[in-house]
């Protein structure tokens, strides 16, 4: 039989638990109430919850005017790129930190996690100047390169490889492979957890990434997505229906991934916090 | 297949395994690791180099000038917009660290109470934090409007609360709550599922029950967890830019510029690279030293219940 004191707390926990989600829930519902009605209700005097007239006209200008549709595969280019790039060098630069001795290991793995306590913050400056020189302002590439150096991955992915018993290594070289056979058909397919986990993450932080884009474009038609809806102003003007149509639209490429792949994403972001495999 | 090989066979196979990985490393990891050294070099150590040297030269956003020793530092100690700048910022601190902390650690024990409803509990705590800055800070934007916003529809005023002295900071630090507190509560989740059954168990055939259960057992064996978590929320606070930057643009009468909006202005408005790189040093030694005094204070701490 339950003891008072432990319904009492049950009930206080359900009533934190529902409160607490249907605000966390809220200012979404709200964009999308918003955004589901004509323009001029939004400007109404007298307030409703929800539209009078439910209309997708808010999505569909959205969509046809401004730079959102290009916004979108730019983020989309970006991110992707980012990912496959981050993964294929932190996989290789991992294996070698993880499996192979050579003279400087310690040290080049000390610098690398060094990257750890500085904030890419910092670095902005000499990143713009040194873009600058290699003439990549404004480019896909300039908008892509300093994302892909992430000692978080390499040291995710060495973590992984050293719990990695030294039989499986060894059966393989037993039967001649070399090192980089041995990464590729022994290694990477006991992988492949925390590799997608790690490229969720990967992707989803590029998709957001505000900072670097911001500092690195400078025409509206290479912005990525956090950028290009802070310029919604100009391209829609105050047209709060259009802006949420906006929001929700960017929100939806992460939101589905999330919604999709829940427990990878949820492992990676604490594997890239440091705290779990 | 191993464990059935004879001993001496299988001394061979780890002399034929450590003789190969030998003769091969040197030139396989050159290979592996050439990618990422030079993305590391060109991308992370030069830029974190030059940062200090530029902090000692009087510089433009694209030339480098005269060598100027600690000029800029000595202009740094007594510019009264650096202090503002990294007094909001801790301001800002102060209005999220404990409570993102807090809440995050109430909703991580509705999600590991409930547990037949976790997935969506989590989904919607959760889900705020894989979206864009911008999707935030529009959100956030259209429900303070002053006339037409759903926050003055339910408290009933006119209030501009992004115009506001007063209301502008606390205003992006609710916000920014709404959007960040899953990470922590992501974390704190973990450590939760971390602590043994077995220690519930033995509490609860002593009696122990309800909010007892909490405080023997839960947060005790939480607390490096929530030791870290502050520290990681306070980095990532002192960190703030865009949302204040999106939001308010440092106003009203820059009671909400942060020290990283200061910096980006120095150097990209008024193409002062020099003084901004000093800001930038001056930024990386309060966090440094942040993050030192937390392992200092946890070390003195481990020291004393051992």
């Amino acid at each position: 039989m339950k003891q008072p004191s432990q319904l009492a707390w049950t009930v206080v926990g359900v009533v934190c638990s529902v409160l607490l989600a249907g605000l966390w829930l809220f200012p979404l519902l709200w964009a999308l109430s918003t955004s589901l009605r004509p323009e001029h209700e939004t400007v109404s005097a007298v307030f409703h919850w929800l539209p009078r007239v439910w209309t997708l006209d808010a999505f569909r200008t959205t969509l046809g005017a401004g730079n959102l549709t290009r916004w979108l595969f730019n983020s989309a280019l970006v991110a992707s790129l980012v990912t496959m790039i981050t993964m294929a060098v932190s996989l290789g630069a991992a294996y070698a930190f993880s499996q192979l001795r050579f003279r400087g290991r310690a040290l080049l793995f000390g610098a690398a996690m060094l990257a750890f306590l500085l904030p890419f913050e910092a670095l902005l400056v000499p990143l713009f100047r040194t873009m600058n020189v290699l003439g990549l302002i404004n480019s896909y590439a300039g908008l892509v390169l300093p994302q892909v150096v992430s000692p978080v991955v390499i040291y995710v992915f060495k973590q992984f490889f050293d719990a990695i018993p030294g039989d499986f290594r060894e059966a393989a070289v037993m039967d001649g492979a070399g090192p980089l056979r041995v990464l590729w058909s022994v290694y990477l397919p006991i992988s492949g957890n925390i590799v997608w986990a790690m490229a969720i993450v990967t992707f989803i932080g590029a998709w957001n990434n505000f900072l670097w884009p911001f500092i690195i474009v400078t025409s509206n038609e290479m912005m990525t997505i956090p950028l290009g809806l802070t310029q919604t102003y100009d391209a829609f003007g105050v047209r709060y229906a259009q802006l949420m149509a906006a929001a929700l639209l960017g929100a939806l490429p992460v939101g589905l991934a999330y919604a999709l792949f829940q427990r990878r994403v949820t492992q990676g972001f604490l594997a890239a916090s440091g705290l779990k495999g | 297949m191993k464990p059935f090989m004879p001993t001496r066979q299988r001394q061979a196979a780890q002399a034929a395994v450590a003789h190969s990985s030998r003769r091969g490393d040197g030139r396989s990891a050159a290979l592996l690791l050439t990618p990422f050294v030079t993305l590391f070099l060109l991308f992370f150590l030069a830029p974190a180099l030059q940062t200090f040297y530029l902090s000692l030269t009087e510089s433009s956003l694209t030339r480098t000038n005269a060598f100027v020793g600690l000029a800029n530092y000595a202009l740094l100690v007594r510019d009264p917009s650096f202090w503002a700048s990294l007094g909001n910022t801790f301001y800002f601190s102060l209005l999220t660290v404990m409570p993102l902390t807090a809440l995050g650690l109430l909703m991580a024990l509705l999600v590991h109470r409930f547990t037949r409803v976790q997935g969506w509990l989590q989904g919607a705590f959760f889900l705020p934090y894989v979206l864009p800055i911008s999707v935030m800070t529009l959100i956030a934007d259209w429900m303070l409007q002053p006339s037409t916003g759903v926050i003055n529809q339910i408290v009933g005023g006119q209030t501009a609360w992004l115009a506001d002295v007063d209301w502008a900071m606390p205003v992006v630090a609710l916000g920014t709550i709404w959007w960040t507190v899953g990470f922590n509560m992501l974390m704190l989740l973990a450590g939760l599922r971390n602590i043994p059954r077995e220690l519930y168990e033995a509490a609860a055939l002593d009696g122990a029950r309800g909010f007892t259960l909490f405080r023997c057992i839960t947060w005790p064996q939480l607390r490096p967890v929530v030791g870290t978590a502050l520290l990681l929320q306070l980095i990532v606070s002192l960190k703030i830019f865009g949302q204040t930057y999106i939001l308010t643009v440092g106003g009203p009468f820059n009671t909400t510029r942060v020290t990283l909006h200061y910096m980006y202005e120095t150097a990209f408005t008024h193409s002062d690279a020099g003084y901004a790189a000093a800001i930038a040093m001056a930024f990386v030694a309060v966090v440094v030293a942040l993050s030192l005094l937390h392992a200092l204070l946890r070390r003195v701490v481990a020291g004393r219940n051992p």
